[in-house]
């Protein structure tokens, strides 16, 4: 509320022409929804980031997902068959992972910036948790685990446009797919003059399951044996029930 | 319309899954068979993690096991001694079955075997099939009858802890059927089916039942060999997507009720030529998979890291 309100008095501030909180705040963004909610619908969603700054710059947005390890396979003819023969496990992969920007990353900043900030998929920090596998390797394994990450539409192809009116309102929609991960996502918007960051500002964004479907995961994990139990009690009611509706059909 | 699948984590086509839910049924209802072998690569294929296919294809065999066995026990057509028997077998099987599915999951090599189980059973059963079947249609044909021994005794006649199977009219040792349960259960667990398409032929070619009681016997013990998957998956890998299994039953009670009424215009062997066809062809789809160059020679589990 406070970062609505703020962005409120902004735009006021940048309608109305020269006001003190003009200095002090360059850039003010924030998102439409705080929370995306996977419901039993849930096919995907969209996020709007919007936001307003003062004076001449870039804009760069990125989205990143909750952190976790992931085991890249590699495929090799065994025998005639494809078989997986050597595995390497990155630690820190976001789950998902996509960049905004009002112009191609390598004019809006320098190298250095992009790699501190982790701005782009090249530069976001994924390291083999085995750390005597070579450089190679693991480039070939890290590149691996992108291209699979973006036919999976979890890591975005390109980089996302950001709109801006009159030099002063920008906005950008950052589409989440429906096989998104749980957790709490990291929106970070950078403000940049001349290749570096004039100013940061990040916010949470939290994915959870609710209703129905949040029930039936949360007691699947937290209750298993009986998760269990039950799903074969309805199995053998709903089997009961088809011979039952079959013997009257038929 | 589309619904997100709480355990799965995706979201699929309601229409999708009750039709293919109907089409699997419509066949299952026709030539007889639970169709697991079918399901479960369909919903590896539109997108369900393997380990979610194999755990919530056990859940639904335990359904439609029980109402395919209803009306095999209303004829007499189950042999509850040989059925538990069986049961005991495949109850072992299937406790190593999931315990060796998640170890092989561990080590990345899951795909490779639940694809190698297919290609292998898949290609052998439907191949004996397809044989049997023609000779029968020739057969049929020239319709020169031939005696054949009703019984004949091999080594397994010597094992030890005879049993008598009174609804079978069997005298044979317990360690063979104990035996043929154990095995069926593994690949039922590995293989996310019912191992109808294994137990039956098992049962006919190797236990000499009769063919009346075998497929409600078979029946019978699929029940509790799925149900021990069902309850050790959802135990040990949270796998078992119940709304999944609901949709997938809807639709195959709808398919197996047609599928029943074209079975009777149609002849027994050629019904089972076309079952082999079917069998045969999952079995060269998944094997052209396993020597095809993937677009990809990496790969990652989309489920890892949350």
């Amino acid at each position: 509320m406070a970062a609505r309100l703020l962005l409120f008095l902004t735009m006021a501030a940048g309608l109305f022409g020269d006001m003190p909180a003009r200095a002090q705040q360059d850039l003010v963004a924030d998102l439409s929804d705080h929370l995306v909610a996977i419901t039993t619908g849930f096919t995907g969603a969209d996020v709007l980031l919007f936001g307003a700054v003062e004076g001449e710059g870039e804009i760069v947005v990125t989205v990143t997902g909750p952190r976790g390890d992931v085991t890249v396979r590699r495929k090799e003819r065994v025998v005639g068959v494809w078989a997986n023969v050597e595995a390497v496990t990155f630690a820190n992969v976001p789950a998902f992972y996509a960049v905004a920007a009002t112009k191609p990353l390598e004019s809006v900043a320098t190298p250095d910036i992009r790699q501190r900030q982790q701005i782009g998929i090249e530069n976001v920090a994924m390291v083999p948790d085995d750390a005597a596998i070579d450089a190679a390797t693991a480039a070939a394994f890290r590149a691996g685990l992108i291209r699979n990450k973006r036919a999976a539409g979890l890591y975005a192809d390109d980089v996302l446009p950001v709109t801006v009116l009159s030099n002063r309102l920008f906005r950008t929609r950052i589409h989440l797919p429906a096989n998104v991960a749980i957790g709490t996502y990291t929106v970070a918007v950078y403000y940049l003059r001349d290749g570096s960051a004039v100013h940061a500002q990040t916010t949470p964004l939290v994915v959870s399951k609710t209703g129905i479907g949040a029930d039936i995961f949360l007691f699947a994990h937290t209750n298993s044996a009986a998760y269990g139990v039950l799903a074969i009690i309805i199995a053998v009611a709903a089997g009961w029930l088809a011979a039952w509706i079959g013997r009257k059909v038929g | 319309m589309h619904i997100y699948l709480p355990i799965a984590e995706i979201s699929v086509n309601l229409f999708l899954i009750l039709g293919m839910g109907g089409m699997v049924g419509f066949l299952s209802g026709l030539f007889g068979v639970g169709g697991g072998f079918l399901m479960t690569p369909l919903l590896i294929f539109i997108g369900v993690p393997p380990a979610v296919a194999v755990g919530t294809e056990a859940n639904q065999i335990v359904a439609s096991s029980v109402s395919g066995v209803i009306a095999h026990w209303r004829r007499g057509n189950v042999d509850f001694k040989m059925g538990a028997v069986l049961m005991v077998g495949g109850f072992v099987g299937s406790t190593v079955g999931v315990w060796a599915f998640a170890a092989l999951r561990e080590v990345g090599q899951i795909d490779l075997t639940i694809k190698l189980c297919y290609v292998i059973f898949l290609g052998i059963i439907g191949a004996l099939m397809l044989n049997e079947s023609a000779r029968a249609i020739v057969k049929a044909r020239s319709s020169t009858p031939r005696r054949t021994k009703l019984h004949q005794h091999t080594w397994f006649h010597g094992l030890p802890l005879k049993m008598r199977f009174r609804r079978s009219k069997l005298y044979i040792s317990a360690l063979l059927p104990l035996g043929i349960g154990f095995f069926v259960g593994i690949l039922a667990a590995l293989m996310g089916v019912g191992g109808g398409f294994i137990m039956v032929p098992a049962m006919i070619y190797l236990l000499g039942m009769p063919t009346g009681v075998v497929v409600g016997t078979s029946l019978f013990q699929i029940i509790f060999v799925t149900a021990n998957v069902t309850f050790l998956q959802a135990v040990n890998t949270q796998t078992v997507d119940v709304v999944l299994a609901l949709m997938l039953l809807a639709g195959a009670v709808v398919g197996a009720q047609i599928g029943s009424r074209f079975a009777g215009s149609l002849r027994g062997e050629e019904l089972r030529g076309l079952l082999a066809v079917m069998v045969l062809g999952v079995c060269a789809k998944l094997g052209y998979d396993l020597v095809a160059t993937p677009s990809d020679l990496f790969s990652i589990n989309l489920d890892d890291g949350h």
